[in-house]
This record gives C-alpha cells, sequence and structure tokens, in this order.
C-alpha cells in the first residue's frame, strides 16, 4: 500500500511572508588585499555566521550564491563538513543577485525543499582580476555594440545613465556627494569599514579625478577583498537560535522586459531599471510600505544608483531621485539613513553582501550607526541590472 | 583598439557597415526594428528579419567622457567620448559609438564640451568599419 508523504510543515503556496528568518551572519575582515585565497575566505565566513546561530555545520542542506563566485558547493559542502545538500542555487548577474540569494533559500525553506540554508559571497576584487578586464571573453554580445567604441567599464555604462538623469530631472553633482557622504559618515562610524578613518568633504569630492564624466572616483565603490554569508532557517526555528531572529518578510527578483544587461540603452524606458520590476512584488507581498522603512541599505557600486532606487522603489516619484537626497534626508537621523555600514562605497565592495548583514545588524540593534527601534528595512541588490531585493523586518 | 567579435545575429550590422551602409534588423512580418539583433521579433515572435537601410540621422541621448584607468589603447586617447545616438527614423533604435570630427577621425578628435544631448548627427564610417557620428552643424 502507498504511503502518503509526510507534508506537516510544509507551508504550501501561502508564500514565504515571515515563514523563515536569518538566524547568524558572518563576515572575514576587508582590506584591499588579504592573504587567503577566496575559497578559505569563503570558509571562515561561513563558520563565523553559524557559529553566530548558533548551528553545527552538518545540519546545513541548502547553499545559495553567485554564478561569479568562484568557490562552488562541492567545494564548500567538502571542506567544511555540512550534511547532505538537498538545495543548492546559483544567482546571475553580479551585484544583482546578492538578496536572491538569501530568496532563494527563503523560498527552498518555506516550502519545505531544505531546513537550514547558507548563502555567501567571497571576493578577491582589491587584490584580484576583474571580471571586466578580461575583454576578449566578454566581446561578443552585447560587448560588440559598446567595447569597441570604448565604452568599457561599469563605471562608463552607468555614468551613461547618470548624464541622461542629469539631463531629464535636473541631478546634478551634489546629489551624488550626499550619497557618497551619506555613505562615508556612516563608515566613520564602523571600526570594520575600509574607510572608517578616511572623512570626505565636498571640496575633496568636487575636485577628485574623473573616472567616467560625470562620474568622478568618489562615485565608485571601492575594490575590496573578503567574505560574508549568513545562516537562513524557517521562523520558529530562528526563535530557538542565539540572536534575534530578523524576518525575511518579502522578496523579489526583478529583470524587466527588454531589459539589457547593464547598458540599458535600448528598451523604451531605460531611466526604469529591474529595481521599478522588483519593488512591484516586492510591496505586493508586504504588509508595509516604502513610508514605514525605517532604514534601507540600498546597492552602491556607483552613487546614481542610489537616485534610481530611491524611484524605483517607491520613495519618491520618477525623477525626484536626485532632489530627495538634499537636506540630510539619507544621513542618520533624515527621512531614509541608507548604507549605515559604509555601504559599497565606503565600508567594502563585496557585491553587496555587506548590506544584507547591515540590515541583520540593524534590525538585531547592533549595527555601529543604529536607527533607534529600527524594525524594517530594505536591502537591495545592483541596479542597472537584473535585481533583487528583500524587505526585513524584527 | 577592440574590433567587434561578431556573433551569428549580429554579424549583417557588420557586414553593412563595412561597406559603409547602416541597417537595422527588423521584422519581416510585422515591420517592427529591433536592436540589437536576435533571432525572433519580440512583439510578433516571428522568425524572419530583413536588413532596412535608414538615413544614418540621429540625436546625442546621452554621452560619457571616459578618464584612466583603461585598456592601453584607450587610455592613449583618454579623455575621449562615448554617446548614444537615438536614430532619427527610428527613435527607440539606439547605437553606441564615438562622435568625431570626420571620416576616419580619432575618438577624442573632438573637444567633449562641445557635445550637447539633443545635438543632430550624421552617421560616417571608419576605414576599419565601424559606424562613427559627427556633428550635422559642426
Amino acid at each position: 500500500m502507498a504511503v502518503a508523504p509526510d507534508t506537516a510543515g510544509i507551508r504550501g503556496v501561502t508564500g514565504i511572508k515571515d515563514a523563515t528568518a536569518i538566524a547568524g551572519i558572518g563576515q572575514t575582515p576587508f582590506a584591499r588585499q588579504l592573504p587567503e585565497n577566496e575559497r578559505t575566505l569563503a570558509c571562515r565566513a561561513i563558520l563565523a555566521a553559524l557559529d553566530d546561530a548558533g548551528i553545527a555545520p552538518a545540519e546545513v542542506d541548502a547553499l545559495a550564491s553567485y554564478t561569479m563566485e568562484e568557490t562552488d558547493e562541492v567545494e564548500v559542502a567538502k571542506a567544511l563538513g555540512l550534511g547532505d545538500l538537498t538545495f543548492f542555487s546559483k544567482v546571475g548577474y553580479g551585484g544583482g543577485g546578492s538578496c536572491a540569494t538569501v530568496a532563494h533559500l527563503a523560498a527552498a525553506i518555506a516550502t519545505g525543499q531544505a531546513t537550514v540554508g547558507v548563502a555567501w559571497r567571497s571576493r578577491k576584487r582589491g587584490s584580484g582580476p576583474r571580471p571586466w578586464k578580461n575583454t576578449s571573453v566578454q566581446l561578443p554580445t552585447p560587448a560588440q555594440w559598446t567595447r569597441p567604441f570604448g565604452l568599457l567599464r561599469p563605471s562608463d555604462e552607468i555614468a551613461m545613465l547618470t548624464r541622461r538623469h542629469m539631463h531629464e530631472y535636473g541631478t546634478t553633482r551634489d546629489h551624488l556627494f550626499n550619497v557618497a557622504l551619506a555613505c562615508r559618515n556612516r563608515a566613520n562610524q564602523n571600526p570594520a569599514a575600509i574607510m572608517y578613518d578616511r572623512p570626505l568633504t565636498r571640496e575633496m569630492y568636487m575636485t577628485s579625478r574623473w573616472i567616467s564624466e560625470p562620474l568622478c572616483l568618489f562615485d565608485n565603490c571601492l575594490e575590496t577583498d573578503g567574505a560574508l554569508a549568513c545562516v537562513v532557517v524557517s521562523a520558529e526555528r530562528a526563535r530557538d537560535c542565539r540572536r534575534t531572529p530578523v524576518y525575511i518578510h518579502s522578496a523579489a527578483q526583478g529583470l524587466p522586459a527588454q531589459h539589457h544587461g547593464m547598458v540599458n540603452y535600448w528598451n523604451d524606458d531605460p531611466l526604469t531599471g529591474p529595481a521599478w520590476t522588483a519593488a512591484r512584488h516586492l510591496w505586493k507581498h508586504a504588509d508595509f510600505t516604502p513610508d514605514d522603512v525605517q532604514v534601507a541599505q540600498l546597492y552602491d557600486a556607483f552613487t546614481a544608483l542610489i537616485p534610481l532606487s530611491l524611484e524605483g522603489y517607491g520613495f519618491c516619484g520618477r525623477g525626484e531621485g536626485g532632489a530627495f537626497t538634499e537636506g540630510g534626508a539619507l544621513e542618520s537621523g533624515g527621512r531614509l539613513p541608507i548604507n549605515t555600514g559604509g555601504g559599497g562605497l565606503s565600508e567594502a565592495y563585496v557585491h553587496g553582501f555587506n548590506l544584507i548583514t547591515e540590515g541583520v545588524r540593524q534590525l538585531r540593534g547592533t549595527s555601529t550607526a543604529q536607527v533607534p527601534g529600527a524594525a524594517t528595512c530594505l536591502v537591495t541588490a545592483g541596479e542597472g541590472v537584473p535585481t533583487s531585493a528583500l524587505l526585513l523586518r524584527s | 583598439m577592440l574590433t567587434p567579435v561578431v556573433d551569428e545575429d549580429g554579424a549583417p550590422f557588420w557586414g553593412y557597415a563595412a561597406q559603409g551602409e547602416l541597417r537595422v534588423q527588423t521584422c519581416a512580418d510585422c515591420a517592427e526594428p529591433r536592436f540589437p539583433p536576435r533571432p525572433c521579433c519580440p512583439h510578433c515572435q516571428s522568425f524572419a528579419s530583413e536588413w532596412r537601410a535608414v538615413s544614418g540621422r540621429g540625436r546625442v541621448w546621452s554621452y560619457v567622457v571616459p578618464h584612466p584607468p583603461l585598456l592601453p589603447d584607450y587610455a592613449e586617447l583618454a579623455p575621449y567620448n562615448v554617446i548614444v545616438v537615438e536614430l532619427a527614423d527610428a527613435p527607440r533604435i539606439r547605437l553606441v559609438g564615438n562622435l568625431v570630427t570626420g571620416p576616419d577621425a580619432p575618438i577624442n578628435s573632438l573637444p567633449p564640451e562641445r557635445i550637447r544631448i539633443g545635438a543632430r548627427v550624421q552617421v560616417v564610417f571608419s576605414s576599419a568599419g565601424l559606424p562613427q557620428w559627427i556633428l550635422e552643424r559642426p
């Protein structure tokens, strides 16, 4: 006689809202150059995150990472003594994948495919190779339409959208400086940040060298060696872990119709990027609105991504992202404090994973730039590329 | 300098450019132009396409001025401009290129301060077969 499968505990199609939580976070030091390789750094960050959660490596049965991660599941599982894996996932598009790694684990755990998931990012970006320098590999579509003309780097590609945003909406370099300054001010409060002891002034910003006009040196993120990880479990399990659970309230990925990589010049409306698509799904499944978000960790490989994200996630109207940054809005005590660990611009650039761990710290009440009583946090992945986002709550 | 590594979908574009012609892939069934080239029409899902000649006139949609660090060939010419041109015949078709002073002029030949969004431009071709752009009213 056939035996029906045991479906107790499987949440079915009710969605992932608050069904799972981040129970542990971990990281290595951040530096321009670290002696250990990416595999070793990944292992250290994952063990730190499991220790933070109070969960043994053998209990891990799910992994999620980015396609650009060079430490694969087989290596991690073998090195750390993980258990049998029943779910593993890799998300593409570089910095657009950060939040999706956590979202995939949340979905897997909420639907009973796994019980303990780890997501991580390990990178030797300060001392290792940068992917876009390998031009012969990357030159076929879409690079054949851009690289021969000298549009070579992500900075050049985003600067093109920045110039257009400035032209259409009156966004200024002062607006971009407001973003860079908010991130730097928070990094100056965070001893783990690479720019901890290096304040930024408006004069430094305005007189710095160009990278790709209209973007200057301080509009570009750091290049960093380091690794981070976080542990996702069911909400029930998280309540028995060492730390205050941080619930995954809503999650989304976004790849808009007719979108094209980071050179999104070829659809009808290039200034409404993947953030708009992710945001629609994110808010549809949330119990609160942008007005209720107390702190945000917005992907900042370039300052200009912040105005685009503020518009896309509904904190202001279209074209108002530059003006939103005025009057200290992004600073501690402002309308929307952002990137409270310093972000990719001033803490570390590890493809945005540090924004997830900082979001967790805010909701635990342990950030070095704590927003008093913060109970809701938006975390986003790279705007301009197929992206992802998380709404976290305590 | 980097030369285009051509894929099957893009090859006709570069073939026409080498002959001094700017052509855009167009659906042979619904007549919608599309860029970059691809096997199937996103509007009607037809696999039939043709390469339609365009006037080669357009407007600057946006531009950047890259500075080093860059690949060595480009670093030597920096600062130079890169523009995105919106085609007059098909405003949703935008091409990345360079604004230069004349056919085959280097990518740093036009001072960046002379570039304006909305400026009218005309296509020319380099000896290497790359589309380039000159100001209609220099």
